[in-house]
């Protein structure tokens, strides 16, 4: 017999620790989401640089969605805060140790680059605010007018996303006290998931309404800015090709890290070892293999595969799936992490 | 300067939770929250058992991750006796401390900021024990510094087997139980 008692109660800490809940995962999925917005459409914009016209691209869309959930996102991580008032004190300070505080500041930097990228296409994206702020359309000339400025914002785009994306992973990989996140795995992970999940997207807010000019209502235009490709023609076939391609890669490193994560596990300490049964039994294990491995990842995977050998049509349904998975898997990741400690090694 | 530790003696501990209660009512801990406990491990079959009763607390770790997750510097370790504290009004309420921490010694105080065991700093700077060092009626919990191998601290440490709670986390802590 081994019995432990304790007469610990603090809230939120006793029985399992759950200090974090739907807030958490949801900043993650979507701040992974823009992370992996940033870095596609911080590529894509590169491609304005060879000629092409930046009208239809994702590119010139993607910074003005990933704004708007940028603050969905951060409204969040707010509501998490328990000493709301003091918020500030973040931006105080820089403590170098802290993932935390690299990634508030790395959101710091984000939204002037998303601000300033969403420029190129914001008067042409929602006309009744070009209409009536005539300088955006100056800006916006000024910006594509300079090739030097364009390439700057595209790496930056790049580098702060790949930094977004990532470091929400290491934030909770180094962590000792929880066995489950305890691996340098996992920050390549989410970063991999969160770009996934922006390919998911992008392709599936350039299917919604293709091919038809930006309403000049105030509502039906800032509406039309989120979820419209611009331009008199829908995105070319290449472009829904390209991100579907890019899903499936992702979906398959996705794939190998997870693969990784559990070996990782099954190989380390005793705490390592009981981790992974918060993944296999309980209530996150339904949620891991049917939500994020079946219908977030494998089915995706296959489904993508059968549209680019044109086997079945082209249809949003594997977006819709990847994203439900990468929600999932922020989702199993806090709740089962968090309910991971360490066991004692040594005895009384 | 020094570096505070505690010593807790658990051939000598009942669990009788003075110390809880001291420090309930020293450090005003809201109610239905507390900064120490008392653990208790049972081990063997009946009527072959083994008993060790336990009071834990922030173990005020010489490697704290708690202090190196902290994003506002709210979580620190203090120049007067290389305590761990928290600076209620540096603190966000992020909780990033509170996950980090592998013994659970931190909790959200309902005002919103993290709390914990302070090792009862504002009494230790008037040259008094802490108030659950103060109460305890067997005497089994002694505190000093460290570093100095004339403290009673040391001198335990010196002369009984002994060891700390999840040595393997590599937080290096300093409460120090003997058995």
């Amino acid at each position: 017999m081994f019995e432990i008692t304790t007469t610990r109660h603090n809230p939120l800490v006793d029985p399992v620790l759950s200090v974090w809940s739907w807030e958490i995962p949801v900043y993650l999925f979507l701040g992974g989401m823009i992370a992996g917005m940033m870095v596609l459409g911080g590529l894509n914009m590169l491609r304005i640089l060879k000629g092409e016209r930046p009208e239809g691209f994702f590119s010139v869309q993607t910074p003005v969605l990933g704004f708007v959930m940028l603050n969905l996102g951060m409204g969040a991580l707010f509501l998490d805060l328990a000493h709301k008032l003091y918020v500030y004190r973040v931006y105080m300070a820089f403590e170098p140790t802290s993932p935390m505080s690299w990634g508030s500041w790395v959101l710091i930097l984000v939204f002037p680059v998303l601000i300033l990228s969403a420029l190129i296409r914001l008067p042409e994206a929602w006309p009744w605010l070009g209409d009536r702020v005539p300088a955006l359309r100056g800006w916006s000339e000024a910006i594509l007018a300079r090739p030097g400025l364009v390439r700057a914002l595209a790496w930056l785009n790049v580098l702060l996303g790949i930094g977004l994306g990532i470091y929400t992973g290491i934030l909770l990989s180094t962590m000792v006290a929880r066995p489950l996140w305890n691996s340098a795995i996992l920050g390549p992970l989410f970063l991999v998931s969160g770009l996934s999940a922006a390919a998911a997207m992008v392709h599936l807010v350039s299917s919604l309404v293709p091919g038809h000019p930006a309403p000049r209502s105030f509502l039906g235009g800032a509406l039309a800015m989120l979820v419209q490709p611009l331009g008199a023609t829908p995105p070319e076939p290449r472009t829904a090709v390209s991100l579907v391609r890019a899903d499936l890669a992702f979906l398959a490193i996705e794939l190998v890290l997870i693969g990784l994560l559990f070996i990782g596990l099954a190989s380390s300490s005793a705490s390592h070892v009981a981790a992974i049964d918060l993944l296999t039994s309980g209530k996150y294990a339904t949620v891991f293999w049917w939500g994020v491995i079946v219908a977030g990842i494998l089915v995706p995977l296959v489904l993508q595969a059968l549209e680019l050998g044109h086997r079945i049509p082209h249809t949003v349904i594997p977006a819709l799936l990847v994203l439900a998975g990468g929600f999932a898997l922020r989702w199993v990741m806090v709740g089962a992490g968090q309910a991971s400690h360490m066991i004692a090694a040594t005895g009384m | 300067m020094p570096r505070f530790g505690m010593v807790i003696d658990t051939l000598k501990c009942v669990g009788c939770m003075d110390c809880v209660v001291a420090c309930q009512t020293e450090n005003d801990v809201p109610q239905g929250f507390c900064r120490d406990w008392i653990v208790t491990e049972t081990r063997g079959e009946f009527p072959t058992l083994s008993l060790e009763i336990r009071s834990e607390r922030c173990n005020h770790c010489d490697n704290p991750p708690c202090v190196t997750c902290c994003p506002t510097g709210a979580s620190h370790v203090e120049d007067f006796g290389k305590t761990v504290q928290v600076t209620a009004n540096a603190c966000i309420g992020c909780k990033a401390c509170i996950s980090a921490c592998p013994y659970g010694a931190r909790f959200v105080h309902p005002k919103g900021y993290t709390d914990k065991c302070t090792f009862c700093l504002h009494r230790v700077k008037e040259g008094k024990d802490p108030a659950c060092v103060s109460v305890c009626p067997t005497h089994c919990m002694v505190f000093g510094d460290l570093d100095d191998p004339k403290s009673a601290v040391s001198q335990l440490l010196n002369s009984r087997k002994h060891r700390t709670l999840l040595p393997e986390a590599g937080t290096k802590p300093r409460v120090f139980y003997l058995s």
